[in-house]
């Protein structure tokens, strides 16, 4: 253990804002030492400045080359920029390959950019469970900006939203018709709604039908933001500017307006329960072991109903985790 | 299997540096790697020594793997130490892979490559090493 720098020690290097501190201590937090958390406990009181910017849409709709696109643009006003970019784990081996700095080449060596990829590790919602740690950490560290690009999604990956104070909801031409734009989960939760490759002919279509999606609903629309629709080309650089501008527009109502205050306040209210959700699955994950075969076996012979099994599964678990923690809890 | 003293999985970043547009090699071994587990963070081609280190600071990754099939291995690699070093990021291991003669492959051991695996390296033995050399060096 002689290299091993311990987490605390990091905190005062992230906040001057130390590139090797904060990359070291956003893989303990990924780590999930019991080790780290007091570290986390002290990074997160002194966050709140940093506007979260969440990412979200399809595979392949363009995402990592919009953002590459978009924090070029940013750090034009000096800006510093973090980027926490999620891509799937394996379900089978749990290895992951991370793919978004590919398209984030022209921002590479910026040292005002620091970009992170993060496989999600079983965490469902197009999030890796740390990411919202890495986000504190850079939030500290001093990035004015940081981007959470999340896994590509399909319909109702939504958890984004509740944890970002600004949701841009990625689209790509060709994809569905005016039915998909009408469907509940994923275009709900746009804040700014971008179509991409609009160098393509079909994008007219894909624009119109959320357009027209948002005059029907008058979705996450009110006195204080109004959910623009944006098509933007990576290789024109078309609608890149309007969509600065709406992201610029939307973090003065995350951080001067009611609407943006209750925003804020699920965004908390979600890390909480996220929080404990996550505490109370490692707890059970822990303890259940020797249980499951058995109670596997009963289901599949159809001795027990799947209800009654896991409500004693979790019963046993708990109780057995209850007794065996006592100790380090108290 | 394939993963640190924290249990989590090994964090490898595999890099093309400079005007070698081959990356079948480097992408079969991104497949194995992840297929035992570990996490890849692939640059891409055309990188810059200076994009790459960055990137492996960043994403704080226990290998540094460089694959080269152009021949430029001898230029590269010194400039890679030396911005490691710069950085304070000389705990990175870092692995060489690609094709190239013998003298060179010995010479970059002796630069500080930690390993030189050469194309005709089976799979298996690519994870095992990595693994090997990760378990080595121990907990950071």
């Amino acid at each position: 253990m002689a290299n091993y720098i311990p987490s605390t020690k990091l905190v005062e290097r992230v906040c001057a804002g130390d590139m090797r501190a904060v990359s070291r201590l956003i893989s303990r937090a990924e780590a999930g030492v019991a080790e780290v958390r007091s570290a986390l406990a002290e990074i997160y009181r002194a966050t709140g400045r940093a506007h979260v910017v969440g990412i979200t849409g399809v595979p392949g709709s363009g995402k990592s080359t919009l953002v590459g696109k978009v924090v070029q643009r940013l750090r034009a006003d000096g800006r510093k920029i973090g980027i926490v970019a999620v891509d799937p784990s394996s379900p089978y081996s749990g290895g992951a390959i991370l793919g978004d700095r590919v398209r984030m080449s022209e921002i590479g060596t910026d040292p005002g950019v620091f970009i992170r990829s993060m496989a999600t590790h079983g965490a469902i919602g197009g999030m890796a469970r740390a990411a919202m740690d890495a986000v504190d950490i850079l939030d500290v560290a001093g990035y004015d900006t940081i981007i959470i690009e999340t896994v590509g999604v399909g319909q109702d990956e939504v958890e984004i939203a509740r944890a970002s104070h600004t949701t841009i909801v990625v689209s790509a031409p060709g994809l569905g018709d005016e039915i998909q734009a009408i469907k509940a989960g994923m275009l709900e939760i746009a804040d700014i709604h971008v179509v991409s490759k609009c160098d393509r002919s079909d994008a007219a279509r894909t624009l119109t039908d959320l357009k027209s999606m948002l005059v029907l609903g008058a979705l996450g629309s009110g006195d204080d933001w109004r959910v623009p629709v944006i098509g933007t080309s990576a290789i024109s650089g078309e609608g890149l500017d309007e969509l600065i501008d709406a992201i610029t527009r939307h973090r003065r109502v995350a951080f001067e307006t009611e609407l943006g205050q209750r925003r804020r306040r699920s965004v908390a209210e979600f890390r909480l329960l996220k929080t404990a959700e996550a505490l109370l699955a490692e707890r059970f994950v822990k303890a259940r072991s020797d249980r499951t075969a058995e109670y596997t076996e009963q289901l599949l012979a159809r001795t027990g109903d799947p209800y009654a099994l896991a409500c004693a599964l979790i019963d046993h678990s708990l109780k057995t985790e209850q007794g065996s923690t006592d100790d380090e809890n108290t | 299997m394939a993963r640190n003293v924290m249990s989590q999985p090994i964090r490898v970043l595999l890099a093309k540096v400079g005007l070698d547009g081959h990356d079948r090699g480097v992408k079969i071994v991104a497949r194995t790697l992840r297929d035992n587990g570990m996490d890849v963070i692939y640059t891409g081609l055309h990188r810059s020594p200076e994009e790459v280190v960055t990137a492996a600071i960043q994403e704080d990754v226990d290998i540094l793997g460089v694959s080269v099939l152009s021949g430029v291995q001898l230029t590269i690699f010194p400039k890679i130490f030396h911005l490691l070093k710069e950085n304070a990021a000389d705990d990175i291991i870092v692995v060489a892979g690609g094709v190239m003669p013998d003298e060179d492959a010995i010479a970059l051991r002796k630069m500080g490559v930690r390993e030189v695996l050469l194309q005709d390296t089976p799979p298996r033995a690519i994870v095992e090493t990595l693994c090997r050399v990760v378990a080595e060096r121990g907990p950071r």
